[in-house]
């Protein structure tokens, strides 16, 4: 096995300890904000997209894949974080 | 230049778990997703300057399509429909997931290593499953198609052959990458109906479970993704949505008391959509459901010292937050102790009761989970249910033979009295009789969440 993919084994093994403590601790009240949250970030594959959609300047058959997949992407990154960030201004302490 | 975008993809890593480790309290959970988004931002920012990509048109092109709609979406959607709404954003993830792992694919010919070829086929069928799955809990969620469950005879075995199916034409890919590509396409098409077929058997009261599962899916893709293109940033975030989703698909699990595989394929209420609609006749628990008007039950809730409102999917239904949080102040005002008590599956998604109270402005400090409040139903003089059913049936700790028996349930029937408001009495979304409507202490009050609320408002108010 090549160290990249064994580094990339220790990351993923390590992040998945490190999220799953961070995750445990955030109350229920909560929980509809990190769903929301946790997946604004999963549009984090928009990395490998645009790579994709600017890679080439020529239109070639990827382009229209890379394309699709930032505009995917992209909804799934503003429209998460915009969703997240009206619902966490709700959540008020009153006297 | 490799290397410095590289290590702005740490600090992106850092930034994303920081956010994260600020939503443990509702005082800092905005600042976090502030910093959550500036990782993003960084991200993409550093991806931007890569030496690969060559022109930005094209980027433009997704990216303004993308905002437009994600962004829309966002301030357009109505708290109660934040399940659908997630639902949706996360199936988006999960296609880019697999769009992304296609066009490496495309672009790669037969240059694979064995490990980065098995790593994206399962991006390109998680990511596609995930895709067509959150559109149709969507559906359910939005009444498109029936939110019972749809089963057909022989409906597993199909589902089984089908995975069998996709291992088999995997494997061919991965033997012969270069002259497959039309095996690809067909994973790609297979694994799009397996995202429809695993979800359409689910009933809408199990749908917290299947968003939470599908939130880690779309983790997966990602971090499958990431492991194709070498790229840690993928693989670190893919690994914190995917622990955050397979954490809250167990608390929801948990708190019905079933397996994960028995919601997946159990068809949870399937069988019991004719169970009578009208009171309690047959072999139904025995008693009489009692009707009240508003105004009896307005002068129990004045006269009472303590209250607990629990609410349910039916407060959703109705848009009643508003109405109920009118309700509290009024009664708050009066010296009556209000809290609410929040069962972890009331709702459509994890916490959707806990989102709709703050629209409402209502404070997060009396919003109380079930095991902080449990003990506490003894001691409270009034119970408030409104459009909660199966979470408050007392059956789940008395009666084995009740279909959610061991279910962790809110303690209402300890309180003095107990007020449930109900549409009609037709049975919950579990399709299952629930012996506190008939209780001694219960009172009914029929009609519709919002209506009702805004009554007892008026009267209360008179």
């Amino acid at each position: 096995m090549d160290s990249a993919i064994l580094i990339g084994l220790y990351i993923f093994v390590l992040a998945l300890f490190a999220g799953a403590e961070l995750i445990a601790k955030v109350p229920p009240t909560l929980h509809t904000p990190l769903m929301s949250g946790s997946n604004a970030i999963s549009g984090i594959a928009i990395l490998g997209a645009l790579v994709v959609a600017g890679e080439s300047l020529t239109l070639k058959g990827n382009t229209v894949v890379g394309v699709l997949a930032v505009a995917f992407a992209t909804v799934n990154v503003v429209g998460g974080y915009m969703v997240t960030d009206r619902m966490l201004q709700m959540f008020k302490k009153k006297k | 230049m490799i290397e410095w975008i590289n290590f702005i993809y740490l600090l992106s890593a850092v930034l994303f778990m920081l956010g994260l480790k600020k939503l443990s309290s509702p005082a800092t959970a905005r600042a976090g997703n502030n910093l959550s988004m500036l990782g993003m931002a960084l991200a993409i920012g550093a991806t931007l300057l890569s030496p690969e990509i060559t022109t930005y048109r094209m980027i433009l092109v997704g990216v303004g399509i993308g905002a437009v709609i994600g962004g829309v979406s966002a301030v357009r959607v109505q708290m109660t429909a934040m399940p659908e709404m997630v639902a949706l954003f996360n199936g988006c993830g999960g296609a880019a997931s697999a769009l992304v792992a296609l066009a490496e694919f495309q672009a790669a010919g037969n240059a694979f290593t064995p490990f980065s070829m098995v790593t994206l086929l399962l991006s390109v069928i998680v990511g596609a499953l995930t895709f067509t799955g959150s559109v149709i809990a969507f559906a359910k969620l939005q009444g498109l198609v029936p939110s019972r469950p749809v089963c057909y005879p022989g409906q597993q075995l199909i589902n089984a052959l089908i995975l069998v199916a996709t291992a088999a034409l995997g494997v061919a890919v991965y033997r012969d990458p270069a002259n497959t590509m039309g095996f690809f396409y067909l994973i790609i098409a297979i694994s799009l109906v397996l995202g429809v077929l695993a979800v359409i058997p689910i009933g809408g009261a199990d749908m917290p479970v299947i968003i939470s599962l599908l939130n880690s899916y779309s983790g997966v893709a990602v971090a499958m993704t990431g492991f194709a293109l070498q790229n840690n940033c993928l693989i670190v975030v893919g690994s914190l949505v995917g622990a955050s989703g397979i954490i809250l698909t167990k608390i929801m699990c948990d708190a019905m008391n079933r397996s994960l595989a028995n919601v997946l394929f159990g068809a949870f209420g399937a069988g019991d959509a004719a169970v009578s609609g009208e009171g309690a006749e047959g072999g139904g628990p025995q008693g009489t459901v009692k009707g009240y008007e508003l105004e009896d039950v307005a002068t129990v809730l004045e006269n009472s010292a303590s209250l607990i409102i629990v609410p349910g999917y039916g407060m959703a239904a109705a848009q009643a937050q508003h109405a109920v949080r009118e309700l509290g102040d009024i009664l708050g005002e009066r010296g009556v102790e209000v809290r609410y008590a929040i069962h972890p599956v009331a709702g459509r998604m994890p916490g959707h009761m806990n989102v709709l109270l703050a629209e409402a402005d209502v404070s997060y400090d009396v919003l109380y989970a079930m095991e902080d409040i449990n003990d506490e139903f003894s001691e409270t003089d009034v119970v408030l249910v409104i459009g909660a059913n199966d979470v408050v049936n007392p059956a789940a700790k008395t009666n084995p033979a009740s279909p959610i028996y061991g279910m962790p349930v809110l303690n209402v029937d300890e309180a003095r009295t107990v007020v449930v408001l109900k549409r009609s009495m037709n049975p919950g979304f579990a399709g299952i009789e629930n012996e506190l409507f008939l209780k001694e202490n219960t009172m009914m009050l029929f009609g519709d969440a919002k209506k009702s609320v805004q009554g007892l408002v008026a009267t209360l108010k008179g």
